[in-house]
C-alpha cells in the first residue's frame, strides 16, 4: 500500500504542474464552473421552509385535482360555464344531498359497490390463482397464458352483449364483467412479476440449502410484490371500468343506472354526481394501494421520490 | 460426507471437494478441459487465472449450480458459496437473510452468533439498503458460515471492495477459519489476496489446473518477506505477466 503512494506523485507531476500553469495564462475569464455544497434544506428547516413547502403542495397528488375544481367552479360562476353542461362543483353537492334525501343515491351506490366487491373478490381470487401457477409452473404458464392473452385482448364491451344472452341481465353477468376486468390485469403483473425475479438471488437461495417452499416465501413471493401491486392498481381501477360498463347497459340499480336516468332526463347534475363518485371510487382505490406500497414495499431503496 | 457411497475398489475420500477428469463446453468453447481438482478438508484453496478462464465455471460446477459436460464431482451435501456481488434479499432485514436456509427453532440464535462473529451484532434489524458494501459482504458470509458447511466456495468475494476494507476482510475470513473448519475454495485474480489467505494456490490454464504452489508462510511472511516475493514472482509467471523489476 505505502510504496504506491511513494512512487505515483513523481510520475502524476508533470501534467499536473503544466495543466496549473495554464489558466492563469489565459486569464480569469477561462475559469472553469465550479459548485459549492452547503448542508442541505433538511438540515436547517425554518418555518419558511416548511410553509413553502406547505404552500406549493397543499394537497399532495390531489392539489391538481383541487385546482381544477376551483377553476371549475370559478368559471361556472362566472357564467361561462352553462349549468346544463357543467354544473358548478358546489351546486352538484346540493345535488347529491337531495339525491340522498330522496333515498335514491343510498341504495344505488350500495349495489354498485356490492357489485364492485363481489366482482373484485372473484376476479382476483381467481387472478392471483392463476397468476402464481403460471409464474412458478411451466404448466401453468402453457394452461392460463394463451387463455388469458386470448380474453385479454377481447373489449369488455364487445363481450356484453353474449354474456346476456347466456346468463341473463341478472346480477351475474355484472359480477362476471367486474372480475373478467379485475382478473385479467392481475394474472399478466403477477405472472411477469414473478418471471421478473432477480435469476441470482434465485441461485443464491438454493445455495443456502433453502427448500421449494422457502424459496417461494422468501424470494418469489416477496420479490413478485411489486409487480403485485401494479397488478392491484389496474384490477382497481379495471373494476370500476367494468362496473360501469355493466351498469350503463342494463340496470335497473346501481350507479351506472343514476347516470343513464340523468341522462335520459337531461339531469346534467345527476350524471356528474355519478360520475364524480365513480372518481371517488378511483381515487380511494389508489390511496389504499398506496398505503399497501408504504407498508409492504419499505424495503425499497429510493422509494420515495426528491 | 460424499454424496455417494464408497465403492470397495475406490477408497472413501477425505477430500472436503474433488473434481475428476471435468470438463465444461459453452458451445464449442471448451472452459474446463479434463480438470483435476482435490481439496482437502479444512484446506482453503486459492484458484488464481486470468478473467474468463473458466475460474467461475468451475466454481459453479463444485456448487451444484451447473452440471459437467464430462468427468464427475464429488462434494459434500452441505456446502455455500459467497457470490462476488452479496446477494442479499433487498427485501428481508438482515437476520431473516441470514436465516433463509436455516431451519428449526433455533435458527434466530445461530443467525445472530454468525453475524456477530461477522462483526454486526446489533444490525440484525436493518435493510440491506442500509448496509455499506463490506457489510453487505459480511452478512453473506455470515449467511453462508451459518449452515456449518463442509465446503465454502467464494467467487471473487471482495473484488467490488476498496482496498482497505479488502484488507479487513481478510483478517476476517482468517479468525472465521479458526472456528469453522471447513474446506474451502476461493476464487479470485488479485495474487496478493491469494498469498494473504491461501494454503495452496492453483493457478488455472487452459481449462486444467497448472501449477499449485504450498503455503506454508506465517502471517507476517505473508504481508512482507523474500519468501513472499518468490511466490509472488512464480505466482506472476505462472499468470504470463512477465514480473518487472
Amino acid at each position: 500500500m505505502t510504496d504506491v503512494g511513494l512512487v505515483a506523485p513523481p510520475v502524476r507531476e508533470e501534467p499536473y504542474r503544466e495543466s496549473h500553469a495554464e489558466p492563469p495564462a489565459e486569464g480569469t475569464t477561462a475559469s472553469p464552473r465550479r459548485e459549492v455544497f452547503l448542508p442541505g434544506e433538511s438540515g436547517r428547516r425554518t418555518a419558511l421552509g416548511v410553509l413553502r413547502a406547505r404552500l406549493r403542495w397543499p394537497l399532495g397528488i390531489y392539489t391538481t385535482p383541487a385546482v381544477v375544481l376551483v377553476l371549475w367552479e370559478v368559471l361556472a360562476r362566472a357564467g361561462v360555464l352553462s349549468p346544463a353542461y357543467a354544473p358548478a362543483p358546489t351546486s352538484l353537492l346540493g345535488t347529491a344531498q337531495r339525491l340522498w334525501d330522496q333515498g335514491v343515491l343510498g341504495p344505488d351506490l350500495a349495489i354498485s359497490l356490492q357489485r364492485a366487491g363481489l366482482g373484485l373478490a372473484l376476479g382476483l381470487t381467481v387472478g392471483i390463482a392463476a397468476g402464481v401457477l403460471g409464474g412458478l409452473l411451466r404448466s401453468g404458464e402453457y394452461l392460463f397464458n394463451g387463455l388469458v392473452q386470448i380474453v385479454n385482448t377481447i373489449p369488455l364491451l364487445a363481450v356484453l352483449p353474449l354474456m346476456i344472452v347466456w346468463f341473463g341481465i341478472d346480477e351475474f353477468t355484472k359480477v362476471l364483467l367486474i372480475s373478467f376486468g379485475a382478473g385479467v390485469p392481475m394474472y399478466l403483473n403477477l405472472f411477469s412479476a414473478i418471471r421478473g425475479v432477480d435469476q441470482r438471488l434465485i441461485e443464491m437461495a438454493r445455495t443456502t440449502g433453502a427448500g421449494r417452499l422457502r424459496l417461494v416465501t422468501r424470494v418469489l413471493v416477496p420479490g413478485a410484490l411489486p409487480g403485485f401491486l401494479v397488478g392491484l392498481r389496474f384490477s382497481l381501477a379495471y373494476s370500476v371500468l367494468g362496473l360501469v360498463a355493466a351498469e350503463t347497459v342494463n340496470a335497473d340499480q346501481g350507479l351506472g343506472f343514476l347516470i343513464t336516468q340523468g341522462q335520459t332526463y337531461l339531469q346534467t347534475d345527476q350524471v356528474f354526481v355519478g360520475l364524480a363518485i365513480y372518481s371517488i371510487l378511483g381515487l380511494v382505490a389508489d390511496q389504499f394501494v398506496r398505503a399497501l406500497e408504504r407498508v409492504l414495499l419499505r424495503w425499497r431503496p429510493g422509494y420515495e421520490a426528491a | 460426507m460424499s454424496t455417494t457411497l464408497a465403492t470397495p475398489t475406490r477408497p472413501r475420500r477425505q477430500a472436503g471437494a474433488l473434481a475428476e477428469d471435468v470438463v465444461r463446453r459453452f458451445g464449442d468453447r471448451t472452459v474446463l478441459d479434463g480438470l483435476d481438482l482435490a481439496i482437502a478438508d479444512e484446506e482453503l484453496v486459492v484458484l488464481l487465472g486470468p478473467s474468463g478462464c473458466g475460474k467461475s465455471t468451475l466454481l459453479r460446477l463444485l456448487a451444484g449450480l451447473d452440471r459437467p459436460d464430462g468427468g464427475r464431482v464429488e462434494v459434500p451435501a452441505r456446502r455455500a458459496v459467497v457470490f462476488q456481488a452479496d446477494r442479499m434479499l433487498p427485501w428481508q432485514r438482515v437476520l431473516r437473510n441470514v436465516t433463509l436456509g436455516l431451519r428449526g427453532p433455533d435458527a434466530d440464535r445461530r443467525a445472530r452468533e454468525a453475524l456477530a462473529e461477522v462483526g454486526l451484532s446489533g444490525r440484525e434489524g436493518a435493510w440491506p439498503k442500509e448496509l455499506s458494501g463490506g457489510e453487505a459482504q459480511r452478512v453473506a458470509l455470515a449467511r453462508a458460515l451459518v449452515s456449518e458447511p463442509e465446503l465454502v466456495l467464494l467467487d471473487e468475494p471482495f473484488a467490488a471492495l476498496d482496498a482497505i476494507t479488502r484488507l479487513r476482510m481478510h483478517d476476517l475470513v482468517r479468525a472465521l477459519r479458526v472456528r469453522h473448519h471447513a474446506a474451502m475454495l476461493l476464487v479470485t485474480h488479485d495474487v496478493d489476496e491469494a498469498i494473504a489467505l491461501a494454503d495452496r494456490i492453483v493457478v488455472m490454464r487452459d481449462g486444467r489446473i497448472g501449477n499449485e504452489h504450498l503455503v506454508e508462510l506465517p502471517a507476517a511472511d505473508r504481508e512482507a518477506s523474500g519468501a513472499r516475493e518468490e511466490l509472488r514472482a512464480a505466482l506472476l509467471h505462472d499468470l504470463g505477466l512477465v514480473h518487472q523489476s
